[in-house]
């Protein structure tokens, strides 16, 4: 366990898997593909038929994205981004042979505007607060409440359990399904979506 | 069901496992590095959800009883004192359209937790555990405050609009630098890695005393003392080892060690005795995995050890 600074180093950046390792490429993902992810979304659930396979085709988008950011940063994060999501759609349809490819014709109509938000808009978006509030206010009740004593009131999961009045796995699970809906509602819904609550 | 969300629940467990546990053994870490490495989109689906973990870290400024860990009153005059009031109980994001607030915006990170901030000229600042900084909406966004803890500068350099720094009375204004600051309530200290940067330290008269850094330096500013000293860059980079979620012992005493670990976690580590304080090891952590220290302590230097719900006892 004591070892010197660079091995450990290298072992904790070992975290992410092989293609992973290159530097940077959590960071450039967070920064500029994330906010990308309701825009990718709507555009999937657009030129796909079947809505239960979007997430799964997000998926695929995000890896390629990342392997290929791994070995050099593209010059324009949102158009190679949306380029890749057409390619992958391409490629299910000629894999899958069930969509017909009409379905994927207008994929040439999709404005890639390559205006991109410069980084102060797409990391701290200036209602970030709110925004952060408002998804949190949608969550259900005992998600809610255990995500709120955790992260505004700054209890441990004992804390938390004793006052909610259950045990500290029950406490885990509803941080994690907590966690998993604010991640759906602050990168997958749409901006408008956000706006009404 | 689809395998995406799957991995997203997944994804989802592990880091509130990692972010919210007291006890992270070395046995978990590999669990989770294991599942990293097994799959790209493991990992990437466990980034997007620690993303989304850290953006609920700012609603900590929404904390009832957060007053209490407001800038040190003293150092500040009495408009300021007004301000960091408001910062500190989260009104001025709230407030901002109040032409009487300055317009700002809070960062603040919670203990054991990291957060980067990339500004609108590509400056990057990240903020290291427990840290509260305000950033300026005029001034081109070029001036901010750290009110507690530290943060690491990357600034990229404006002849025509310096980036400044204030740290309750003391002021840093960068030459294009990279540099790194921290507030301990007692004193403020400045370790400047690359460039120049300028430090302004009023004392007791009000008197400013000034020190241009250049790399290597370490300034130490109290309320009424300025002191520069030469470190190996070195060491000012281990020191910086947090950035990747790391602590970099080099012939530290177990003293130090403690302490450095007690900034990252609620459950303290307490050294009974000076001469086991005294001990030195060198060595690298996870900022939030203390159970490894305590193996090492208890199964290396062979120190008794009590492990208690609010604090982890080692004595001799």
């Amino acid at each position: 366990m004591i070892d010197n600074g660079e091995t450990n180093r290298d072992g904790a950046k070992r975290h992410f898997g092989a293609v992973m390792t290159a530097p940077g490429v959590q960071e450039w993902f967070v920064r500029e593909v994330l906010p990308l992810e309701a825009a990718l979304v709507q555009y999937l659930q657009h030129n796909w038929r079947n809505r239960a396979d979007v997430e799964d085709i997000l998926q695929d988008v995000y890896v390629k994205v990342c392997e290929a950011a791994a070995r050099e940063r593209p010059q324009q994060t949102k158009s190679f981004v949306f380029t890749t999501a057409r390619n992958t759609l391409i490629d299910r349809v000629r894999k899958e042979q069930v969509v017909p490819i009409e379905a994927v014709a207008d994929l040439d109509a999709l404005n890639m505007a390559a205006d991109e938000p410069g980084p102060e808009r797409t990391t701290l978006a200036r209602d970030e607060l709110r925004r952060v509030q408002a998804a949190l206010d949608r969550l259900p009740p005992r998600r809610r409440q255990a995500v709120y004593l955790r992260q505004v009131e700054g209890l441990s999961r004992r804390e938390i359990a004793t006052r909610m009045g259950i045990g500290e796995e029950t406490v885990k699970e509803y941080l994690a399904e907590g966690l998993f809906d604010l991640a759906e509602l602050l990168f997958s819904e749409p901006a408008d979506m956000r706006r009404r609550t | 069901m689809s395998e995406a969300r799957d991995i997203k629940r997944r994804a989802a467990q592990f880091v509130i496992a990692r972010r919210t546990s007291e006890e992270w053994a070395q046995a978990d870490q590999q669990n989770l590095d294991a599942w990293l490495a097994e799959r790209a989109e493991h990992a990437i689906a466990f980034w997007r959800m620690d993303a989304a973990w850290e953006s609920t870290n700012r609603l900590a400024v929404l904390r009832p009883n957060r007053a209490e860990t407001a800038p040190r009153t003293s150092l500040m005059p009495r408009t300021a004192k007004a301000v960091a009031a408001l910062a500190a109980i989260g009104l001025i994001a709230f407030a901002a359209q109040n032409a009487f607030t300055p317009k700002q915006k809070i960062y603040a990170s919670a203990v054991g937790d990291r957060k980067i901030l990339t500004l609108s000229d590509g400056s990057r600042i990240e903020l290291n555990t427990d840290t509260v900084l305000r950033v300026a909406q005029s001034d081109n966004g070029r001036k901010v405050w750290l009110d507690k803890g530290e943060a690491y500068f990357d600034i990229k350099h404006d002849a025509a609009h310096p980036f400044v720094v204030e740290i309750g009375k003391h002021r840093v204004t960068d030459l294009g630098t990279k540099f790194v600051i921290r507030e301990t309530g007692e004193r403020v200290d400045v370790s400047l890695l690359e460039g120049r940067a300028r430090i302004d330290a009023p004392d007791a008269e009000d008197k400013t005393h000034s020190a241009i850094l250049t790399p290597g330096d370490v300034a130490v500013a109290t309320n009424n003392s300025l002191s520069v000293r030469k470190t190996p860059t070195r060491r000012i980079e281990n020191d910086l080892a947090w950035r990747t979620g790391l602590l970099v012992f080099n012939n530290t005493t177990l003293g130090e060690a403690a302490d450095a670990f007690n900034r990252y976690n609620r459950r303290k580590l307490v050294i009974e005795n000076p001469q086991t304080a005294g001990l030195t090891i060198d060595g690298t952590f996870h900022t939030n995995n203390v159970m490894a220290f305590v193996d090492v302590a208890q199964h290396v230097l062979k120190l008794n050890v009590k492990t208690g719900n609010d604090e982890i006892v080692i004595a001799p």
